[in-house]
């Protein structure tokens, strides 16, 4: 059996960033494991640009932004296995992988990061009701075929979800001729970035129908129709308000769900998120086993998981070299009111260096809002922000020395003011 | 010129394809669709029925337990997946109690092992039934069936020896010329056949009118269904029933040879043959029901719906007979539930009691009741799958991650005499695209596949109908 230090599953924007932080911490022995035969997973479908802001100050698309990636892979030597598919890992951390060239490939790693992205939710997900033609296509499946293979899935198009990859794809089938007719909502506020509302509907004219959502799909073979209607706050139907749509193509931008499938076997605690419960070192409940970026939570920037994927390389080297004691105090840390979800779950305060962040979502949107951190029943922090969305994922820094290491539990919470 | 000519293409126009193609006739099978087993036997609950419920001296009681006799040895041959996993119906009341021991009376006149179990006993072999439960009737008999590969491969099995297989064949009308039947095709093409069978499912009765009136119906019967994802927790292990009604065995929580869990069918009468639709408030129901019996399941796990109709005849019991004014046709209607369980049985029925009638039946020397055997990995240890990358490396590259189908085993099914034309064949015969992201990831890929198997452009594969592209269009195609 090869031995290895830290194997990295999935070789996209995390687990590439993952893999250069643990090189630049000093970690040689690695390898990056990859499903597809290229670096970077679903960025390289992404042409639009709008990536890598924060990281590089500048807008990239998709490709490029990888590729800096990738190049840095590279030129350091990390290795890696492309058209490589993980079938297991146990609990004692073989990790077994498939491939036509090696076959089956067992890998005992010391330490794992688990970086394999997400999936997206489809019609048998959110059960879509009514017939089941072919046309109903989730966001980035239309978007595989139309930026890489060069077909259009159809030309009359409805969108239901204003998910990020659903607004990208309105303005993409619109510029390759396609008509969009339209994008519901079932929420009352979007679920995508503002910028993308502006710059994929509003500069196209294409309408977003907020708090609707599809009521019927027609079609006994190819899609041909779809009803949409309002529904009130209980997520009922409201009679009369119907609208039918004469499309091909109906595409679903109705969320992303991390691809756990790897650790369903083992003693791995799921969290709200649906990816795994982690610690301040993204270290899942089994030691030396991390995860990082859209298998822990979904997130709506490549450069929030690359932060996070930096992260989880600082904690696995930790691991790697001893460092990581899991002793001391202990937080629990929990969403409060208006807040969703929050990450990590746990702190074992005394193993972070200097700072910790808290990444979480509100429920809801929220203007001029306070939001707090309490342990216990103390706010070691409270900070303003004037205005607060689901779909913008928040980051909240936090120095060391502000935990008190008296109460064993830290909540988030959020408190409009009057 | 045909001896015989089977008219449709499921588990039971398969299966009896299979059995005629053992004798010396020159047997073809006429089927609408792009695919075997695409319409009742696509939507069905995947079981094969101890027998516990039909009424006795039916031909439902007689020809289900003789099917589910048979499967031991037909999964065998055919190379499909069954396990004998039993079933639990289960009491959960006090006055249901008599009506288990009328059906533990009803399963020894059809002569069906059973037991009654305790409450107790219940719970020590399905830990998630409902704690409430009084007593359960145990079925050691039943067991869960890949529909799908069971009609592949039977019509593989058939086509290898020698059975004509005609698809995207729409039967439009039949005429009699003297002792030849014309079957008349949409196409245009004409099948001249001395023997006709109907096995045309929901569509049989269609078909039977084409060459005299017909004193039953059939009402398309719909049935939904939630299919949860394979997950860490066993969530049942054997078929767990409600108490059968007058509208039939009811919603149901099985586990299947795939894996995943299958909750339902509802049962509601429907205006339309082709009426495959799902609607929340039916599918609020079977959650409703399917959760008294079981109270854990995981609803979140839920990875599709479905739903799929079912021929109820007016009879009530399976409909196999000659035509009144003609022996050369032989109707198989009405084959609702249990079906899938007699299909066999009825293959065995049709041509021992009907077909041998009106021909003679010689047997093939060289006839051979094995498919040949599909590529099985989860069996192989690391040793054995490794040996076969090296010869054949595209056993390593896997297409579908959630169901971990490799490259070779989508290859190996163009190589069948029923190779899959479609994304949804491909899927019925390796379960690519089956799992929970439901081909987001390897549709694509095998969209591809198919398209370089039969020299097609990208946006000539079907999805499953006429008509059904995956893809439309190329990019800066202006038509």
């Amino acid at each position: 059996m090869i031995k290895k230090r830290l194997v990295i599953i999935g070789g996209g924007s995390a687990g590439m960033a993952a893999a250069i932080k643990a090189y630049e911490l000093g970690e040689r022995d690695i390898l990056i494991i990859e499903k597809n035969a290229y670096l970077g997973g679903i960025l390289n479908q992404c042409i639009h640009n709008g990536f890598g802001l924060h990281e590089f100050k500048e807008e990239l698309t998709g490709p490029e932004f990888m590729t800096r990636f990738s190049k840095k892979v590279e030129e350091l030597g990390i290795p890696y296995r492309l058209n490589s598919n993980v079938l297991n890992i146990s609990n004692d951390k073989v990790v077994t992988y498939s491939n036509s060239q090696e076959g089956i490939v067992e890998v005992k790693a010391d330490a794992i990061i688990l970086s394999t992205g997400c999936y997206e939710r489809n019609a048998g997900a959110i059960q879509i009701p009514g017939d089941r033609p072919s046309g109903v296509y989730t966001a980035g499946q239309a978007q595989l075929f139309v930026n890489c293979y060069g077909y259009l899935v159809g030309k009359r198009v409805f969108i239901l979800g204003s998910g990020d990859i659903g607004l990208i794809m309105a303005r993409r089938m619109t510029l390759e001729g396609a008509k969009v007719l339209g994008v519901a909502e079932l929420m009352p506020y979007s679920a995508g970035l503002n910028r993308n509302i502006v710059q994929c509907l509003k500069d196209f004219n294409i309408p977003l129908y907020l708090s609707h959502t599809v009521k019927k799909v027609e079609g006994l073979s190819h899609l041909e129709k779809v009803t949409i209607a309002k529904v009130d706050e209980k997520m009922n139907f409201i009679e009369g308000t119907d609208i039918t749509f004469d499309v091909d193509t109906l595409l679903l931008s109705v969320g992303l769900l991390p691809n756990v499938d790897l650790f369903n076997k083992l003693p791995i605690r799921i969290s709200r998120t649906r990816g795994a419960v982690v610690n301040q070192a993204m270290e899942s409940d089994i030691r030396g086993i991390f995860a990082c970026g859209n298998v822990l939570h979904v997130h709506d920037l490549v450069d929030y998981v690359v932060e996070e994927a930096r992260e989880a390389a600082v904690g696995a080297v930790q691991y790697l070299n001893g460092e990581l004691k899991h002793e001391g105090h202990v937080y629990e840390v929990n969403p409060g009111n208006g807040i969703g979800y929050v990450v990590p779950q746990i702190v074992y305060i005394d193993d972070v260096k200097d700072k910790l962040s808290f990444k979480f979502r509100v429920r809801k949107p929220y203007k001029d809002v306070d939001i707090y951190i309490k342990e216990g029943d103390k706010v070691i922090k409270k900070i303003f922000k004037p205005a607060i969305i689901p779909s913008e994922m928040e980051i909240v820094k936090l120095d060391k020395s502000l935990f008190l290491k008296e109460a064993n539990e830290i909540s988030v919470y959020v408190e409009e003011r009057k | 010129m045909f001896d015989v000519v089977v008219i449709g293409a499921g588990c039971v126009g398969s299966l009896i394809a299979r059995k005629l193609s053992s004798y010396q006739l020159n047997v073809a099978v006429i089927e609408k669709e792009s695919d075997v087993g695409n319409i009742v036997t696509m939507a069905n609950s995947a079981i094969v029925h101890s027998g516990y419920d039909p009424v006795p001296g039916s031909l439902k009681a007689k020809l289900n337990v003789l099917g589910n006799a048979m499967f031991d040895k037909i999964s065998d041959e055919l190379d499909v997946e069954f396990e004998r996993r039993g079933s639990l119906t289960v009491a959960l009341y006090d006055e249901q109690l008599p009506l288990l021991e009328e059906l533990a009376k009803r399963s020894k006149e059809n002569g069906v092992p059973v037991k009654i179990l305790t409450s107790k006993e219940v719970l020590e072999m399905e830990p998630n039934i409902n704690k409430d439960v009084k007593a359960a009737l145990f079925a050691p008999t039943a067991g869960l069936v890949n529909p799908f590969t069971l009609t592949v491969h039977a019509m593989e099995n058939a086509c290898d020896n020698g059975v004509k297989l005609f698809l995207r064949e729409k039967v439009v009308d039949i005429k009699k010329e003297g002792d030849i039947y014309k079957v008349i095709c949409a196409s245009k093409n004409v099948y001249e056949t001395k023997v006709i069978i109907n096995a045309a499912g929901i569509y049989s009765e269609e078909i039977h009118k084409m060459i005299e009136p017909i004193s039953y119906t059939l009402t398309p019967r719909k049935g939904e269904y939630f299919i949860l994802d394979h997950y860490s927790d066993s969530l049942v292990k054997h078929t767990i029933f409600p108490l059968p009604t007058s509208k039939g065995k009811g919603i149901l929580v099985s586990p299947t040879t795939g894996g995943t869990y299958l909750v339902g069918p509802s049962a509601e009468v429907t205006f339309s043959k082709d009426d495959v639709s799902t609607d929340k408030a039916t599918l609020d129901d079977v959650r409703r029901q399917a959760s008294e019996m079981v109270p854990s399941i995981p609803f979140n796990q839920v990875i599709r719906t479905f739903s799929g109709t079912r021929p109820t005849p007016s009879t009530h019991d399976f409909i196999i007979e000659f035509a009144k004014k003609d022996n050369h046709f032989i109707t198989c209607s009405g084959i609702e539930s249990p079906g899938l369980a007699s299909s066999p049985a009825i293959a065995e029925y049709v041509v021992n009691e009907f077909v041998s009638k009106v021909l003679s039946l010689k047997k093939k020397d060289n006839y051979n009741p094995y498919v040949r055997k599909r590529v099985n990995l989860a069996k192989m240890s690391v040793e054995e799958r490794n040996k076969l990358i090296k010869e054949r490396p595209e056993y390593g590259e896997i297409i579908c991650n959630c169901e971990k189908v490799t490259l070779g085993e989508i290859l190996d099914e163009f190589k069948s005499s029923v190779p899959p034309m479609t994304i949804k064949a491909v899927r019925k015969r390796t379960r690519a695209g089956f799992g929970k992201c439901q081909g987001g990831f390897c549709q694509p890929l095998v969209t591809k596949l198919i398209a370089e198997h039969f020299n097609l452009p990208l946006n000539k594969v079907l999805y499953q109908f006429e008509d059904s592209y995956v893809v439309r269009y190329k990019v800066k195609d202006e038509k």
